[in-house]
C-alpha cells in the first residue's frame, strides 16, 4: 500500500517535471526570438536630441530670434522613498505642500521621471547642482527654448513655434522629431521650418527598469538647423513700432530693384514669446477673438479701396493710352454732374484748371473722372491688372487675399447690373468696388519706381529677376516720378518730406460713410493710405502704409512712411543723427478734415 | 548519545548531499550575477557573500543533524511542534510586516521567518502523530488530529497571510495521510467537500485577500491587463526566461535582473535569471538535479527502516517538490505569483539553513536504515 503510494509519487514527479520542461521549451526555444527582442527593447532606449534651430537674421545680420537654454529639474521615482522632502523643497524654492502635491499627482509609473520645476534660471540651476549629491535621482534637463527679443516687433513676419499638433505627429513632415518638439507655426518660423529645424540627433542608451541611464551605447549628434537671412531691415520695423498708436493698420516696404521685402508690420501685433513655452487656452482665445484681430496679417489679408493712391495707375494709363496730353487742362469746379448724381472733388471750391501733373500733385478728383471717362473701364481695368491688382502677389508668408479690380463682366456676374459711367468715375479714383491689400499697393509703387518691372515679393535676401514687365514709355516714367516727387515736396504728401533724400509718394483717404451723414466715432473715420518710394532718381525703397480708420492719408499715413524711410536711409545718410521729429504741417492738418485726396 | 561509527561515514548519502550542495553553489553564482552592478566601478552588493556564510553554517547544521539518530526527532516531535505553533502565534502579535503580510520576527540583526521552522516541526509532529496511533497497522485520523494538525496551523498561516506555506501544509497533510494509508475514503471525502465548497469559500477568501494578492491573481489570469503594473512581474519573468534561448546569454551576461526589469531577481525569481544566462540546456540540467533529489528522497522513504522515517522522508521530499513546482510554475507564468523561494538556490539565509536541516534529516534516515537498535535516551 505505502509502496504503491510512493510509486504514484514517482509518476506525479515525472509528469510535473515533463510539463515544466515542455513549458521551458515553449518559452526559450519556440518563442525565444520574440522574448529576446522584448528583452532588448527593455534594455535600450532611443532618445532624440533636438537640433538647435537655425537663427533668423535681418538683412544687416541682426538676429531676430535667440536660442536660449531652458532648464528643468526632475526626479526618478524610485529615489522618492529616501527623499528628504523638506530639504528638497527649500533647495527648489517650492513649499513642501507644492512639492508633495507634485509628487502625488505624478503618474505612478516607476519609469517616468517626475518633473518638479521648469524654466529654472541660472541661479537656481547652480543652487540645485551644488546640492545634487544629497538627492540621488535628482537631475537637471536642458532644452533649447526660442526667444523673440524684439517682442511685438516683426511678430507677424517672424512668427512663433508650437508643439506638433496632436494627430499630425505621425505625418511624414514631422517624423524623426523628438516627441515634444517645437515646430514653426506661424510666419517665417513656419515658412522655412524645414530649413530652420535641422536634424535631430539620437542617443541610444542602456537603461534599467527605473529609467535610469546606465551606459551610452551610441550617439549621433544633431545637425544644427540652417540660418535664414531675411531681406528685412529690422531698423524700419522698430522705427514704426509706435507709429500706429492704438490704430490697426499695416506697413510694407519693398526693394523696387529686387522684390525683397524690407519691412512688414501689421498692427496690432502679438508677442510671440507667449507661444514659446506653450500658450494658455485663455490667452489664445483672447488673441483669436479680440476685436482688433491681432492675428490678422493686414499686409496680406486686409483689403480696402485704395482711394487716391489708385490715381497713379489712372494717370499712367492716361498717358500710355494717349487719351490725354500732359498739357491738357481740365477745369475743376468742385465736381461734375452725371444724370441725377453729383461726383464731387474732395476740394469743395474746386481746383480750377489743372494739367496732368498738377492734378496728380493736388489729387484732383474731377480731373481723374474725366480721364476715366476717356479711358473707359476696360482700359483702366487692363492697366490695373497689369500692375498686379485683383490677384495675389505671391508672397508665401501666409494666405493672401486677392483684392478686386471691377469691370463690366464682374458687375454683370456678381451684381447682375449694367456698368454705368458713374462706376468708371469712382473706379478712376480708387473707390467703389476697387479693393487692394497693402502689399499690392507696395508692389504698384515699386513697379512705378523701377520703371515697370514686377517682382515677386520675397523675404529672403538676394538678387532676383522680375517676373514680368509693364511696358512704359520712358517719358511716362519720368513724368510720374516727377509728379510723385512734387506731391511730397509741395502737394498733399508734404508730411513725408525728408531734407536729405527725395521722396515720392501719393496719399489716399477712403471715405467710410458719406460726409453728410454726420456720423462720428472711430468706426466711421476714414481709412488712411500713403504709398511712397525713395530716392526718386534711383529708388531703393517703395512702400505702402495703411491705417484703418486713421483719418486723412496725408495727415496720418504720410508721417509713418516718412519715419520708415528715415529709418532706412537715416543711418547711412544722416551720419547717425537722430531722426527728425515729424510734425504734421498746417496744410496737412487742414486736409485731414476733408476727404479723398 | 552521539553514535558515530564507521558505517555512518561509509553509508553516508553523498548523492543527496552532493545535489543540495551543487544547488546551493549554483544559487550563490546566480545570486552574484543577478545582483551585479551595472554601473562600471560600482561595488557588487554582498548578497552572495552572505549566502556563502549561511551555506557554511547550513552544512555544519546538516552534519550535526546526521550525527544524531532521528529517534530524537520523533521523541521531541510534539515539543518542536508546540514551539512552532507558539512562534506562529508570536509572529502574528509581534511580527514585522512586509508587503502587507506579517511573517517575520527580528532577533538582533537577523530576521527570521517562523514558517521556515514550522514546516519542519509540522512534518516531524504530524508524522509522530500518525505513527503513534499505530495499532495493528491502522491508525485513525481523529478530530483531535484534524484540529491540531489541520485547522489550527492553517488558521494561523492564513491569518498572516502566507499563501505559499498554506499550499505546502495542505499538500503535506494529504501526502502524509496517503502514505500512512489512512482512511483514504475520508481523504477523498475531504477533497470532494473542499472542491464543492471552493466557490463559496473562494468568495470569502477573495474578500480577505490583501490587495497585492488579488492583483497577483488578476495578473496571472491576464498578464496583459496592465503590463507595467500588476502583470509586470509575470511578463518580465517570461521575457527573462524566453530571452535565454537554447544556450543562454552566458554567465553574467543576463540583462533583465541587473537592470532591474525583473523584480525579486535573486530571491523568488532566481530561476528566471538562471534560465536567461544558461538557456534551455542549463535549465534542463537544473531540473535534472531536482529530479534526482526527489527520486532519491522517495527511494529513501521506501528504504527507511521504520514507519516514522518513511513518513518524514516522504514529507520532506514532498516539501521540496511542492516548493520547487510552485516556484518554477510561477516564474514560467503557469501559476499566480506566490511568494515561494526556490529551495537551496534562492537568496535567503534562514531558508537555506532550514532546507539543509531537512536534507540532513533525509540523509540521516537513509544512512541509518541498517541500524536496528534505537539508542538509549534516558
Amino acid at each position: 500500500m505505502q509502496q504503491r503510494v510512493v510509486q504514484v509519487g514517482f509518476v506525479i514527479i515525472a509528469v510535473v517535471l515533463a510539463v515544466l520542461v515542455v513549458r521551458l521549451f515553449q518559452l526559450q526555444i519556440y518563442d525565444g526570438a520574440r522574448y529576446r527582442k522584448l528583452a532588448e527593447e527593455n534594455r535600450f532606449r532611443i532618445i532624440k536630441i533636438p537640433a538647435p534651430r537655425g537663427i533668423i537674421y535681418d538683412r544687416n545680420g541682426i538676429p531676430l530670434v535667440e536660442n536660449v537654454p531652458y532648464f528643468s529639474v526632475s526626479i526618478v521615482p524610485d529615489s522618492l522613498k529616501s527623499l528628504d522632502i523638506d530639504r528638497l523643497a527649500s533647495v527648489l524654492g517650492l513649499s513642501v505642500e507644492e512639492l508633495q502635491s507634485l509628487i502625488a499627482r505624478a503618474e505612478r509609473s516607476p519609469f517616468v521621471p517626475i518633473r518638479l520645476k521648469h524654466g529654472l534660471d541660472f541661479n537656481e540651476v547652480a543652487r540645485i547642482e551644488a546640492r545634487k549629491s544629497d538627492f540621488p535621482g535628482l537631475f537637471i534637463e536642458t532644452e533649447i527654448g526660442r526667444e523673440y527679443p524684439l517682442g511685438k516687433v516683426a511678430a507677424h513676419l517672424i512668427g512663433y513655434l508650437g508643439r506638433v499638433p496632436k494627430g499630425q505627429a505621425s505625418s511624414p513632415e514631422f517624423k524623426n522629431l523628438p516627441p515634444d518638439a517645437m515646430v514653426g507655426q506661424w510666419g517665417v518660423e513656419k515658412l522655412y521650418d524645414a530649413d530652420l529645424r535641422g536634424t535631430a540627433g539620437e542617443r541610444i542608451i542602456e537603461v534599467n527598469a527605473l529609467g535610469r541611464e546606465l551606459r551610452l551605447v551610441q550617439q549621433r549628434q544633431p545637425v544644427v538647423g540652417k540660418d535664414v537671412h531675411l531681406s528685412i531691415d529690422v531698423g524700419i520695423q522698430k522705427a514704426v513700432e509706435h507709429s500706429f498708436g492704438e490704430k490697426a493698420g499695416a506697413i510694407v516696404a519693398i526693394n523696387p530693384q529686387s522684390g525683397e521685402i524690407l519691412a512688414l508690420e501689421s498692427f496690432p501685433s502679438f508677442d510671440p514669446n507667449v507661444f514659446a513655452q506653450g500658450i494658455s487656452g485663455a490667452d489664445w482665445k483672447e488673441l483669436m477673438e479680440s476685436k482688433k484681430k491681432p492675428m490678422l496679417n493686414r499686409v496680406l489679408q486686409s483689403q480696402y479701396p485704395p482711394g487716391s493712391t489708385f490715381k497713379i495707375i489712372t494717370a499712367i494709363a492716361a498717358l500710355e493710352e494717349g487719351v490725354i496730353d500732359p498739357a491738357t487742362r481740365v477745369n475743376c469746379g468742385g465736381g461734375i454732374a452725371h444724370g441725377s448724381h453729383f461726383f464731387g472733388c474732395w476740394k469743395k471750391g474746386g481746383h480750377g484748371p489743372m494739367d496732368w501733373h498738377d492734378a496728380l500733385v493736388n489729387s484732383c478728383d474731377v480731373y481723374f473722372y474725366e480721364v476715366g471717362k476717356r479711358l473707359g473701364i476696360d482700359r483702366l481695368h487692363k492697366w490695373a491688372v497689369a500692375f498686379g491688382l485683383g490677384r495675389e502677389t505671391g508672397l508665401p508668408l501666409m494666405k493672401e487675399r486677392p483684392g478686386l479690380m471691377p469691370n463690366e463682366e464682374w458687375k454683370k456676374e456678381r451684381r447682375n447690373l449694367p456698368w454705368y459711367l458713374g462706376d468708371t468715375y469712382i473706379s478712376s479714383i480708387g473707390q467703389g468696388a476697387v479693393t487692394t491689400t497693402p502689399i499690392q499697393m507696395a508692389q504698384v509703387m515699386a513697379s512705378v519706381a523701377n520703371g515697370g518691372r514686377i517682382y515677386k515679393p520675397t523675404l529672403i535676401k538676394g538678387a532676383y529677376d522680375p517676373v514680368r514687365t509693364v511696358a512704359l514709355k520712358p517719358d511716362t516714367v519720368q513724368r510720374i516720378r516727377k509728379a510723385l516727387h512734387d506731391t511730397v515736396a509741395v502737394g498733399t504728401g508734404k508730411n513725408a518730406f525728408l531734407p536729405y533724400v527725395s521722396v515720392g509718394g501719393k496719399t489716399g483717404t477712403v471715405q467710410v460713410v458719406s460726409k453728410t451723414s454726420g456720423l462720428k466715432g472711430e468706426k466711421y473715420m476714414d481709412h488712411a493710405w500713403f504709398v511712397a518710394f525713395a530716392p526718386t532718381d534711383a529708388p531703393e525703397i517703395a512702400m505702402a502704409v495703411f491705417v484703418e480708420h486713421g483719418g486723412g492719408g496725408g495727415a496720418v499715413a504720410a508721417p509713418i512712411a516718412k519715419t520708415a524711410i528715415d529709418a532706412y536711409f537715416g543711418p547711412k545718410r544722416r551720419g547717425g543723427r537722430p531722426a527728425e521729429k515729424s510734425v504734421p504741417s498746417r496744410a496737412a492738418e487742414q486736409e485731414a478734415g476733408s476727404a479723398q485726396h | 548519545m552521539l553514535n558515530i561509527d564507521r558505517r555512518l561515514v561509509k553509508g553516508f548519502d553523498w548523492l543527496t548531499f552532493g545535489i543540495v550542495f551543487l544547488l546551493a553553489v549554483i544559487g550563490i553564482l546566480t545570486i552574484a550575477s543577478a545582483t551585479r552592478p551595472v554601473i562600471e566601478g560600482a561595488e557588487r552588493p554582498d548578497f552572495y557573500l552572505k549566502q556563502i556564510i549561511w551555506l557554511c553554517f547550513s552544512m555544519i547544521a546538516l552534519f550535526v543533524v546526521v550525527a544524531f539518530d532521528y529517534i530524537w526527532l520523533q521523541r521531541f516531535a510534539y515539543v518542536f511542534y508546540a514551539f512552532g505553533l507558539l512562534l506562529l502565534l508570536f509572529v502574528l502579535v509581534a511580527g514585522k510586516s512586509s508587503l502587507g503580510a506579517q511573517r517575520w520576527i527580528s532577533i538582533g540583526p537577523l530576521t527570521f521567518q517562523p514558517s521556515e521552522f514550522f514546516r519542519l516541526a509540522f512534518i516531524a509532529g504530524f508524522s509522530a502523530y500518525l505513527t503513534s496511533g499505530l495499532a495493528g497497522g491502522h491508525a485513525r485520523l481523529g478530530w483531535k488530529g484534524i484540529v491540531l494538525f489541520g485547522l489550527l496551523p492553517m488558521g494561523l498561516i492564513m491569518k498572516q497571510p502566507d499563501l505559499g506555506t498554506a499550499i505546502l501544509l495542505m499538500a503535506l497533510f494529504v501526502v502524509l495521510c496517503l502514505v500512512r494509508g489512512l482512511s483514504r475514503r475520508l481523504l477523498v471525502l475531504v477533497l470532494a467537500i473542499s472542491l464543492l465548497a471552493a466557490p463559496f469559500v473562494g468568495h470569502i477568501f477573495w474578500d480577505h485577500l490583501k490587495e497585492y494578492q488579488k492583483n497577483r491573481l488578476i495578473a496571472f489570469l491576464d498578464p496583459d491587463v496592465d503590463p507595467s503594473g500588476i502583470g509586470y512581474q509575470i511578463n518580465q519573468s517570461k521575457i527573462t526566461i524566453g530571452s535565454g534561448g537554447l544556450a543562454g546569454k552566458g554567465y553574467q551576461q543576463g540583462t533583465q535582473g541587473p537592470l532591474r526589469f525583473l523584480p525579486e531577481k535573486h530571491t523568488d525569481f532566481i530561476f528566471a535569471v538562471f534560465a536567461e544566462e544558461w538557456g534551455f540546456l542549463g535549465s534542463l540540467v537544473l531540473v535534472g538535479l531536482y529530479l534526482m533529489l526527489f527520486l532519491r528522497g522517495l527511494d529513501t522513504a521506501l528504504k527507511a527502516k521504520d514507519e516514522y522515517g518513511r513518513l518524514v522522508a516522504t514529507g520532506i521530499t514532498a516539501m521540496f517538490f511542492t516548493y520547487f513546482t510552485v516556484n518554477i510554475c510561477m516564474t514560467l507564468g503557469m501559476m499566480p505569483v506566490v511568494g515561494v523561494p526556490l529551495p537551496f538556490v534562492s537568496y535567503g539565509g534562514t531558508a537555506l539553513l532550514s532546507n539543509f536541516i531537512a536534507a540532513g534529516i533525509l540523509i540521516c534516515i537513509r544512512t541509518r536504515r541498517f541500524e536496528l537498535f534505537y539508542p538509549q535516551i534516558w
